[in-house]
């Protein structure tokens, strides 16, 4: 790391209706670095990268680039100025190979690949763009690049048959290709197992010491202590701070992140497990596309513990908990609430079997959003008395449940009576968690309970799952990050293509092996 | 396009070949009879040919357009138009004027097509909607100029329609037309080997030039387009104009070679077909051509009938009704777009306008 900057950001200001996206930022970059870029979600860390990498024009500040200011129209014009961006959703066509991926919007004649001058009939059909493409050039050159940084790929994949980590690596070749010498990698670790996530930190450092200069979007405070050479932490679309991680640790970039001071780790007490509440033997599942994306799972949990299974997203989770939630009807094998097999595998049998879901889309599945708060809060129960007399709804009764589930579990809403839809993303989480534990239940099914939600907001759903646990309800816990499962599960099962490959005492576990389980390596 | 697809494609085509063979031969030889056939069917699938590659374009690029319909009849009006015109006001030569004709044709699809830009791409309409107010458009202007200017009082043509200048005239390909019985297949109309050409043209620019990838990039993933640099909104103009463009060949085809003049509706659903005829092809060129001449043949079948119907025999009199081979072809769609042939994948990002 120099001291020479590569890129300035100096007092951004960006509105969207009715936020303050960006306001005054000031940031910079060195040649050579990691900076990381930490906050919370909202707190607009994206919308500043959009508007360096030129989706977004600012409202007010400049952009300095290697010492001269300059105004981005379009990514067209970062690009040329070396600013390369790795998307949070990564920015690759499914149905396109690697090479017509990593080329597009960066087309190249046969002729210039060669290096020879391109003749004015040329010049003519690439104006108009109907220059024949250059395939086998352009694979050439990316073998080149992916040797030269140690990022192995496969020129002639197609980009969807990709396990995520290696399209990540794609989207990295991609700006190199564009010869970026800043790279802005938007929460780059959301998608990866810890080994990938590992991996990644390597493909970093071996950049940085190419001269890459490279921004860093998280909010995951363990990488940032790891991998960074600066941090700068964003709340409320204002910068906190820049601090180096020598002089800081997790604690401390917390409470910048959340402006009050977090507990990071959940306190539980020791599990008092009852007797068994859910017990699933040999159950198969297909899934929307007709292949079987569960293949011979078991388990059991019993009473007042918690069962975490961990597992890289689409290993056969989602199918598993749409099973046992009645969306999806298994092909083979049996599932047992208290002992009893369910004859009806419907969603309102299973629900009235005392089972609640906290869904892993909780717009999709987990509420109405068009409808209100209040009645949101009712959908599982709107039909029983006292929410429902003879097939006609009481308000008044409806009414006085949602103001008190309201106060209850802190939903920060205008009214019961706002759309779900004009809530936070953790205001609806909190009214899914509501609605689900207000019931008398045995068993609760969480599903990425905190999939896109804030510090506060996780610390929050943690708790009350951790004490439901202590009020003797069985806990099946799914979720993709491995922190989440090793701070909540008292056993952990990992799931990989579709079975469970290992089950241990969340005590003895340890974060390598079941990262190394969740890759499908087995000992 | 996979090879099950071309075999369910070849199949139904030699049933409906061997149903015309099997009632004509007690006339015609059976070779004159296919060969026949085959010129028809190439002639007749032109406009769906046209349709489809108009569809191809649009869609690939990620906008529904199902104005297809009404972008063809307006051009297959507005084409025949302006050849009178030119042949009965500027006093032109047949030819030229049927040129100047088809030149009309295309420009009213493009026009036609540039408006269905506007309401997709720039004002973000619904593109089903966007794609009814042109069929419903075409409908309404083509009827009501078509009164005006040749059936009212005191029009421009003092309520006579004059004579069209005719169809465009065959051309016969050199040596491969001089072949004995099926020299018939290269001797056809300039638009019918025109759309055959563009069958390889848009095959080529899609698949191997900077345009069709851009466009293709468009049509599945419009934001990763924007990320490098590539105008979404552009893109989808220039696309749809050009399917525009296409479609306004295809309704040519309808006037100024197929038959000498025009009558209210005359496109019949062909644009429909059309779109069929993409969706069964995959959104590929080749495949669509393929599917275009099923129903290419489903009509061979039926206007080769009429020069057969009296040898129908008894227990197919059912044949002898026109109407019901008139039907073969709307049934064949009905049948194709029930999935027969396994699943098509549209472009991801079809119909959905691009939001920053």
């Amino acid at each position: 790391m120099t001291d020479e900057i590569v890129l300035q950001a100096k007092g951004i200001t960006k509105r969207f209706p009715g936020v303050l996206a960006n306001d005054r930022v000031d940031f910079d970059l060195c040649k050579g670095e990691i900076h990381a870029l930490l906050g919370e979600n909202g707190a607009g860390k994206t919308t500043l990268m959009n508007i360096l990498y030129g989706l977004y024009r600012p409202d007010a500040g400049e952009i300095w680039v290697n010492g001269r200011q300059v105004t981005l129209h379009s990514p067209r014009d970062s690009i040329r100025l070396g600013i390369g961006m790795v998307h949070q959703h990564f920015m690759l066509v499914p149905v396109f190979t690697v090479t017509e991926n990593i080329m597009l919007g960066a087309e190249t004649l046969h002729r210039e690949m060669g290096g020879m001058p391109v003749t004015g009939w040329q010049r003519w059909w690439q104006t108009i763009q109907l220059d024949v493409l250059d395939r086998q050039g352009v694979a050439k050159k990316i073998a080149e690049l992916s040797h030269q940084y140690g990022l192995d790929v496969d020129p002639d994949a197609m980009v969807g048959d990709l396990p995520v980590g290696i399209q990540q690596r794609v989207e990295i070749v991609k700006a190199l290709y564009r010869q970026a010498n800043i790279l802005i990698l938007d929460e780059p670790t959301a998608v990866l197992t810890p080994q990938e996530a590992e991996e990644l930190f390597r493909i970093m450092n071996q950049l940085r010491e190419r001269g890459v200069s490279i921004i860093f979007i998280t909010h995951k405070l363990k990488e940032v202590m790891a991998v960074a050479d600066r941090i700068t932490v964003m709340r409320a679309g204002r910068v906190v701070g820049t601090v180096t991680p020598q002089a800081t640790d997790e604690a401390q970039l917390a409470s910048m992140m959340v402006g009050r001071n977090v507990i990071l780790t959940v306190e539980k007490k020791p599990t008092q497990a009852g007797e068994e509440v859910l017990r699933v033997e040999g159950l198969r599942i297909r899934d929307a596309r007709g292949l079987e994306a569960v293949r011979g799972v078991s388990f059991s949990i019993r009473a007042g513990e918690i069962l975490g299974i961990a597992g890289v997203q689409g290993n056969g989770q989602t199918e598993l908990v749409e099973a046992l939630t009645g969306l999806r009807l298994p092909h083979a094998g049996r599932i047992l609430i208290a002992g009893r097999e369910l004859e009806d595998l419907s969603p309102r049998a299973i629900l009235e079997a005392g089972t609640a879901h906290i869904p892993e889309d909780r717009q999709r599945h987990g509420l109405v959003l068009p409808y209100a708060v209040a009645d949101n809060l009712v959908l599982c129960t709107y039909y029983q008395p006292p929410f429902g007399v003879r097939s006609v709804l009481q308000p008044k009764a409806i009414d006085s449940y949602a103001g008190r589930l309201i106060q209850d579990f802190d939903i920060r809403t205008p009214s019961a009576y706002v759309a779900a839809s004009k809530l936070s993303g953790g205001n609806q989480q909190k009214v899914v968690v509501a609605r689900e534990l207000s019931r008398p239940i045995r068993l609760l099914i969480a599903n990425q309970p905190t999939r896109g939600l804030d510090v506060g907001s996780i610390e929050y759903i943690h708790r009350e799952i951790v004490a439901m646990r202590d009020q003797g309800i069985a806990v099946l816990l799914v979720s993709a990050e491995l922190d989440e499962i090793m701070a909540l599960a008292d056993r952990i099962a990992v799931m990989y293509r579709g079975q469970i490959v290992a089950e241990v005492d969340a005590q003895s576990a340890r974060r390598e092996q079941i990262g190394l389980w969740m890759a499908g390596v087995h000992d | 396009m996979d090879w099950r697809r071309f075999g369910f494609i070849a199949l139904i085509i030699a049933i409906l070949f061997s149903v015309m063979v099997l009632i004509g031969r007690v006339q015609t030889s059976p070779i004159v009879i296919v060969t026949s056939m085959m010129a028809t069917t190439i002639a007749v699938a032109t406009p769906l040919t046209l349709g489809a590659l108009s569809g191809i374009f649009c869609e690939r690029a990620g906008v529904v357009n199902i104005g297809i319909e009404g972008m063809m009849l307006a051009a297959a009006f507005f084409g025949w138009l302006a050849s009178i015109y030119l042949n009965h006001v500027y006093k032109f030569a047949p030819l030229p004027s049927l040129i100047g004709g088809v030149v009309a044709a295309v420009l009213t699809g493009g026009l036609f097509a540039l408006l269905h830009a506007l309401l997709s791409v720039t004002f973000k309409v619904d593109q089903i909607i966007g794609g009814t107010v042109i069929n419903i458009l075409a409908v309404g202007i083509t009827g009501f100029l078509n009164r005006q200017l040749f059936f009212e009082e005191g029009s421009i043509f003092g309520g006579d329609v004059p004579h069209a200048p005719g169809t465009l005239p065959r051309i016969a390909i050199p040596i491969l037309a001089d072949f004995p019985v099926v020299g018939r297949i290269f001797d056809q109309q300039p638009i019918t080997f025109a759309a055959i050409l563009l069958v390889m043209v848009t095959h080529f620019v899609l698949f191997y030039t900077r345009w069709g990838l851009r466009t293709r990039a468009v049509g599945e993933h419009p934001r990763a387009a924007d990320t490098v640099g590539i105008s979404v909104e552009r893109v989808r103009y220039m696309n749809v104009v050009i399917g525009g463009l296409m479609a306004g060949l295809g309704g040519a085809y309808f006037t100024l070679e197929s038959v000498s003049s025009f009558e209210p509706l005359m496109t019949n659903g062909r644009g429909f077909i059309s779109l069929a005829a993409m969706i069964f092809g995959n959104w590929t060129p080749f495949g669509a051509w393929a599917a275009a001449l099923i129903f290419g043949a489903a009509q061979a079948l039926q206007i080769n009938m009429q020069f057969f119907r009296e040898v129908i025999p008894p227990q197919l009199a059912i044949l002898q009704i026109s109407y019901v081979v008139g039907l073969a072809p709307y049934i064949l769609t009905m049948i194709i777009l029930t999935g027969i042939v396994g699943k098509t994948v549209p472009p991801a990002a079809d119909g959905q306008p691009y939001e920053k």
